[in-house]
């Protein structure tokens, strides 16, 4: 059972990792317009010229 | 903090007799106790006239007395009751809720992440402890599970501890009170276990126990929101702005914020006019039911008052625009809608209702406890184990979200039925109603006038005058248009501004204009009103061809007949309440069936009905969309108001509806009281899962797994049966039920 002292400290690191992306990416505003990016797919803007 | 301070005087505006005014936001008003507090907080300073909080929008406006007291103390104030203020900007107000929004996410994710760990490290040690674990193994573990809780609680629990302190500090009790009294023993206990090799902790209990409540919370948080930034979007697309007429003759438009006093204000024709104020140069005919509630238009000229919301006939009109000198229809309109809405704000939440009854009697019961077991015999560590135990069990977890999801769920359907919510507590308060009160014109009708009459199509002179009406503007050539259907313009056509259209038509004189442009006789004329009451008259002359009248009148909205005869089989008391005139109202209630009418209602007047019929101990809704109907709105039980409306109606509003029909009324009635019906639901589930677990806690058989599996249980229960609002209305719609309540036209 030893083992433990090293699986679940590697495991909460790896659930404080998740834990932090979540928080980055609400910090850095993807959350702010959750309507507005399932649209911004279909817009064709961001295509190179000559694949139009 | 330092950065607002400097910035008081600045939001300070100067009032009569050495009186100063200042609006601020409020951060933290969540219930009707707070208002009071905060009102009672401030008449004890010095110099305070006034101090009223307007509990929807979070807002407190003090008059005072510059001499005897400063912005600084009135701040000072508050906060020593417990409230942070800022100075109003409504900008401001948004950006502050998006970082609460924010805040409850960011805990949320943390409580989230703690709680799926530590209840991860708790199975473990549930299962070994039925097994063959080490008392080391489970010593590790406790430990590990108060490594992560203890940082948890003290940043997830800040949303609650601050709303505590904050309410403990200035003397009073709220629902965080009890939930952070038992998180906060709950970890304490635990760790104190932990210390001393017990074989149970609960640190899994109260970590679920925030992360179920910040769900709450933030459900709550995000449905209001929603709604918020819609009704914004709503203004947004209304296009708030005005054309400027600058001194160089450039035309600019701009936001109505930047538009000073003085300033010369174009409306085109066909335009609604943005301001108020007095026709420099132009005439036109001004459509004012949206104001007055009259359908009949009005002809203006020079020197006239024109107002906000009202809608231009033909002509272009200058405008210079007129402060608001105390005088104004809006003023006087303002001054009723900011006593009325404080009426409403008496109204005491189910939630907070509740919470008043619970926390006294959960806090006895865990006292008791303590007490009994005192008294058995047992030492003061195991029964207050045990009286611990019965606080967390008890902790309001599915209270907490007993409202909220059934709110978030009810809002979701009426926002699918085309009824957006301004204030949370709507739902509670529409299912108590037992009286309608109507405004007629845009309520009951259309906002737009249409063609009374049904146009004979191979009527040649009707589609002359319907091609001659593209030329115009003007609201009824707006719908002669619609009406004929007409697409091809005639050419050479001279419009008489106020008064018509002209033209020659294969050497023929064609005019399209008022009865007296027209040269229409006063017995046609007479005729006319006389067949079709309260309505507008437009006439064509066509060469030598008599004089014809074209009846137009705002029509009922499509299925208003039978919705106001499905209210009235409901049981519902309905009422109209217009400012139009007296034959048109009275034709418009005959037709509906409603007996109980009155027309010709001034804003005061509609106030005075409403506080009869409310002294009576009627619970109104109140249906208008005028701006003489905003204080009634604003002073009604709960009220609605299309999305035609005028600004400041939808504002006092408590929900607006969209589309051309009138069913989202009665949907939302229907809505109403099937969700009050399952908050009660699960008010009693949560009521009937505390009769269940205290007396086992007060046993002292409580374990923590228990725990953790009866909170979750009663929050799931409580999640299912808001749920269940949606899925049984699904059914219904797909049911026999659609074939008598035809669905509402996709309003969105």
């Amino acid at each position: 059972m030893d083992v433990l002292i090293f699986l679940i400290p590697i495991a909460l690191f790896l659930g404080a990792l998740g834990l932090i992306a979540f928080l980055w990416s609400l910090k850095n505003g993807q959350y702010d317009d959750l309507e507005g990016a399932k649209w911004r797919i279909l817009d064709d803007d961001d295509l190179p010229e000559d694949k139009r | 903090m330092t950065v607002h301070q400097r910035d008081w005087q600045a939001f300070i505006t100067p009032g009569n007799n050495g009186a100063v005014h200042m609006d601020l936001a409020v951060d933290g008003i969540t219930c009707a106790a707070c208002m009071g507090e905060i009102e009672r907080g401030l008449k004890r300073l010095p110099g305070i006239r006034s101090a009223r909080v307007n509990l929807t929008s979070q807002r407190l406006a003090v008059d005072w007395v510059e001499d005897q007291t400063g912005a600084e103390e009135i701040v000072g104030e508050l906060a020593r009751l417990g409230y942070a203020a800022h100075p109003f900007d409504p900008a401001s107000q948004k950006e502050r809720q998006d970082k609460t929004g924010k805040q409850l996410l960011r805990c949320l994710a943390v409580a989230g992440f703690a709680g799926m760990n530590i209840m991860l490290l708790s199975v473990s040690v549930w299962s070994g402890n039925a097994t063959d674990i080490t008392p080391e193994t489970r010593d590790f573990f406790h430990w590990l599970s108060a490594l992560i809780a203890l940082p948890t609680v003290a940043y997830a629990g800040r949303p609650f501890t601050k709303s505590a302190f904050g309410a403990l500090a200035a003397g009073r009790l709220n629902m965080d009170v009890p939930i952070v009294i038992g998180v906060f023993l709950t970890v304490a206990l635990s760790f104190v276990q932990t210390l001393q090799h017990q074989q149970h902790a609960y640190f899994e209990s109260a970590v679920m126990l925030l992360f179920f409540l910040l769900v709450g919370r933030y459900l709550d948080h995000n449905m209001r929101g929603r709604t918020r930034s819609f009704a914004e979007n709503i203004a947004a697309l209304k296009a708030e702005v005005a054309a400027r007429m600058n001194s160089d003759g450039s035309i600019r438009e701009v936001p109505l914020s930047k538009i000073n006093t003085g300033d010369l204000v174009l409306v085109s024709g066909g335009e609604r006019v943005p301001v108020d104020g007095v026709v420099e140069t132009g005439q036109s005919e001004i459509d004012q039911s949206l104001v007055t509630g009259e359908s009949i238009l009005v002809p203006v000229r020079r020197g006239q008052r024109v107002y906000a919301g009202t809608l231009n006939g033909a002509g272009a009109l200058q405008v210079r625009v007129e402060a608001a000198s105390g005088t104004t229809l809006l003023d006087e309109v303002n001054r009723l809608l900011e006593t009325a809405s404080q009426a409403k704000s008496a109204y005491v939440r189910i939630a907070d209702r509740a919470a008043r009854l619970y926390a006294p009697l959960v806090h006895g019961a865990a006292a008791l406890t303590f007490l009994g077991w005192l008294l058995a015999g047992l030492a003061w560590q195991p029964a207050l184990v045990i009286s611990i135990s019965v606080l967390i069990i008890t902790c309001p977890c599915a209270l907490g979200l007993a409202v909220p999801a059934v709110q978030v769920v009810a809002s979701g359907q009426l926002f699918r039925r085309g009824i957006l919510l301004n204030s949370g507590d709507a739902i509670e308060r529409l299912a108590e109603i037992d009286t309608i009160l109507f405004d007629k014109t845009g309520t009951l009708t259309r906002p737009e006038p249409e063609l009374f009459e049904t146009v004979d199509p191979v009527d040649e002179t009707i589609a002359l005058a319907g091609r001659l009406a593209l030329a115009s503007r003007h609201p009824l050539s707006a719908a002669l248009v619609r009406a004929t259907g007409a697409i091809m313009p005639l050419p050479d056509i001279e419009e008489i501004a106020g008064s018509g259209l002209e033209t020659n038509h294969e050497g023929k004189k064609l005019r399209l204009g008022s009865p007296q442009f027209c040269q229409a006789s006063r017995e046609l004329i007479d005729e006319a009103l006389e067949r079709v009451p309260g309505a507008s008259l437009l006439a064509i002359s066509y060469g030598d061809e008599p004089v014809r009248l074209l009846t137009f009148r705002q029509s009922l909205r499509p299925d208003a007949a039978s919705v106001i005869d499905r209210l009235g089989q409901e049981g519902y008391t309905l009422e109209i309440i217009s400012g139009d005139t007296l034959p048109a109202v009275e034709d418009c209630a005959k037709t509906l069936g409603i007996s109980a009418w009155s027309a010709g209602m001034k804003p005061a007047r509609k106030i005075a009905r409403l506080e009869e019929l409310q002294a009576e101990g009627r619970k109104v809704l109140m249906v208008g969309d005028g701006l003489n109907d905003a204080p009634a709105l604003a002073g009604a039980h709960v009220s609605l108001s299309p999305v035609s409306a005028v600004h400041l109606s939808q504002a006092a509003a408590d929900a607006v509806f969209l589309g051309d029909r009138l069913m989202p009324v009665a949907d939302a009635l229907h809505l109403s009281r099937r969700a009050r019906a399952a908050i009660e639901q699960n008010l009693w589930i949560s009521a009937l899962y505390n009769v269940i677990a205290v007396p086992i806690a007060v046993a002292g058989f409580v374990t923590p797994l228990m725990a953790a599996v009866a909170m979750s249980a009663s929050s799931l229960a409580v999640t299912a049966n808001a749920l269940k609002l949606k899925w049984g209305e699904t059914s219904r719609s797909s049911g026999t039920g659609s074939a008598q309540t035809p669905k509402p036209s996709d309003g969105r």
